[in-house]
């Protein structure tokens, strides 16, 4: 395959990952936004996502389109109210403190996992796409007949793969309009300014907190559920989704949900393309090396504010 | 209508009220007065239910307000300014007005009411609240807590760091939420301000309040200010 049409290949696997990247990244970032926790059991919540609907499309029968259906509603809403109980529970008994919440959600992190290990045991577990067709892609070229569309070797993706792309584009359209034009996405970014001034105007904070942070989990989990029909569903899945996603929350700036999209976009998509023209793990040191610059010459990330 | 009733707080392990009271009714406006320090800020944070009050009682119209959880109390219809506006700066000054409307399900009527107030705040509803000038974003504030169609008003230094003529408009709102049966409770350091339209003045000291006294005996009698306040 010539270099064009193989650098197109890498850009769309780089989509993918970006799509995915997006969703559990946007998750973070709302979650550290807005209650100032660094969740380090978010990757859990994407776990529980993955393993949740091999579950729910093994139970349920029929075409895998229905049980792939059930699984994106029922999966990330469950991992939501598990992760609300859990602040409940959990995060509002330490108040939120800084130091404390790390610790706790290291605890999550193993109790999430481990439990999974112990019902759902430790095999990795495939989903099969609710619809795969293979599509053939054109290539343009200038050739000796002038210009030319082309079908090249191996050029293809899978109407699944767009799918994914399209779906997580959707899912931010859709957060962004909760955020900016709801009364709950306003009374979640007064919260985010001035949690103390917020409950001086009669906002819940307490129970906004367990909102957000089930809708960061619940996104983390949408984001599993649409890649395991590509990755298979493992109880140990979560570390690299966690990495990547904390990687691009210090890029993009923490807490700035537009710099978390460029990040998870320009994240995602180097490393598709160097996994394919090079490998897996040169993308991995690039992608922190690049935090490590990022730390060093812009501390607040790339659409970060410095804190007041 | 507000009445406080020998407070205890504590920030932490540090009690910094030891025994505030204070009661305010409808259309008065009650100063609290003293040093840096002395427990101001800290008493009307009290109130607010941002503080944990360990001794004593505070009532709104006969409700219970101690021990009510914080959110709750601004929804009985106290409305707060805090000390530096604390306005939510990201959201725009339409966004601020509305988070204030909401606090008690309040309507458009209101918001054209306090609009009419603050006719500056209606040419600059879309833009962001951090990026007003000081008199604006006191106007906000003021807006904002207005927005609850409160019973009480509790202002905290209100005119602090205000050129003349924006403190002036905002001693005007004052005087007319006075005069629509407010009951207000000022905090500020400026006693010229004060004095002027003051009915009576609670004086704190350490955490306590060693005097209440008519704001005509406050001034006929300066000794008293010199007194408690250095001034």
């Amino acid at each position: 395959m010539d270099f064009g049409p193989h650098l197109m290949l890498a850009s769309l696997e780089g989509a993918v990952i970006s799509a995915i990247l997006v969703l559990t990244a946007m998750g973070l970032s709302i979650v550290f936004g807005v209650m100032r926790v660094v969740n380090v059991a978010h990757g859990e919540f994407y776990m529980l996502g993955a393993v949740l609907t091999w579950f729910i499309t093994s139970i349920v029968g029929g075409h895998p389109a229905i049980g792939f259906v059930a699984a994106i509603v029922v999966a990330p809403l469950l991992v939501g109210c598990l992760a609300a109980g859990a602040d409940r529970l959990i995060l509002k008994r330490v108040n939120y403190d800084p130091d404390r919440t790390i610790v706790a959600t290291i605890g999550m992190l193993y109790i999430i996992q481990q439990t999974t290990l112990m019902t759902f045991g430790p095999e990795a577990r495939p989903v099969e796409a609710p619809f795969n067709t293979r599509l053939s892609l054109p290539w343009f070229e200038w050739g000796e007949n002038g210009f030319a569309m082309i079908w090249p070797w191996g050029l293809s993706t899978t109407s699944y793969k767009l799918f994914v792309i399209a779906a997580a584009a959707m899912v931010l359209v859709a957060l962004w309009l909760v955020l900016t034009r709801t009364k709950v996405g306003l009374l979640m970014r007064a919260t985010q300014q001035d949690s103390e001034t917020a409950q001086a105007f009669g906002v819940p904070v307490g129970k906004v907190y367990s909102w957000v942070f089930g809708l960061g989990a619940g996104l983390a989990a949408l984001g599993a559920v649409l890649v395991v029909p590509i990755q298979q569903a493992h109880y140990l899945m979560g570390h690299d989704p966690l990495l990547l996603a904390f990687i691009v929350v210090i890029i993009g700036g923490l807490g700035s949900l537009p710099g978390t999209v460029i990040a998870a976009i320009l994240i995602g998509m180097s490393d598709g393309i160097i996994s394919v023209f090079f490998s897996p793990t040169l993308a991995k040191i690039i992608a922190t090396f690049l935090v490590a610059m990022v730390l060093v010459f812009r501390p607040q990330g790339l659409l970060g504010k410095i804190a007041r | 209508m507000l009445d406080v009733r020998d407070i205890h707080v504590a920030y932490g392990q540090v009690k910094t009220l030891y025994g505030v009271s204070l009661s305010v009714q409808p259309g008065e406006i009650l100063c609290l007065l003293g040093r840096n320090g002395a427990g101001k800020t800290t008493t009307l944070k009290s109130i607010m239910g941002l503080l944990p009050v360990s001794e004593g009682q505070i009532t709104l119209d006969g409700t219970e307000l101690t021990g009510m959880q914080p959110h709750l109390i601004p929804r009985e219809g106290v409305g707060y300014i805090p000390q530096g506006r604390r306005l939510f700066p990201e959201l725009t000054v339409a966004e601020n007005i509305e988070v204030g409307l909401m606090t008690r399900k309040q309507g458009a009527d209101t918001r054209e009411w306090v609009l009419d107030l603050f006719p500056r705040l209606r040419e600059r509803l879309g833009q962001q609240a951090g990026t007003l000038s000081g008199g604006e974003q006191q106007m906000l504030a003021t807006a904002r807590a207005l927005c609850l169609r409160p019973k009480v008003l509790l202002l905290d230094e209100p005119t602090e760091g205000l050129q003349p003529s924006m403190i002036e408009q905002i001693r005007q709102v004052i005087l007319k939420m006075k005069s629509e049966g407010f009951a207000i409770v000022l905090v500020e350091q400026r006693l010229d301000a004060i004095l002027a339209i003051a009915d009576r003045a609670v004086i704190i000291e350490n955490g306590k309040n060693v005097d209440t006294m008519d704001a005509a005996a406050l001034k006929s009698d300066p000794g008293k200010l010199r007194q408690y306040l250095g001034v």
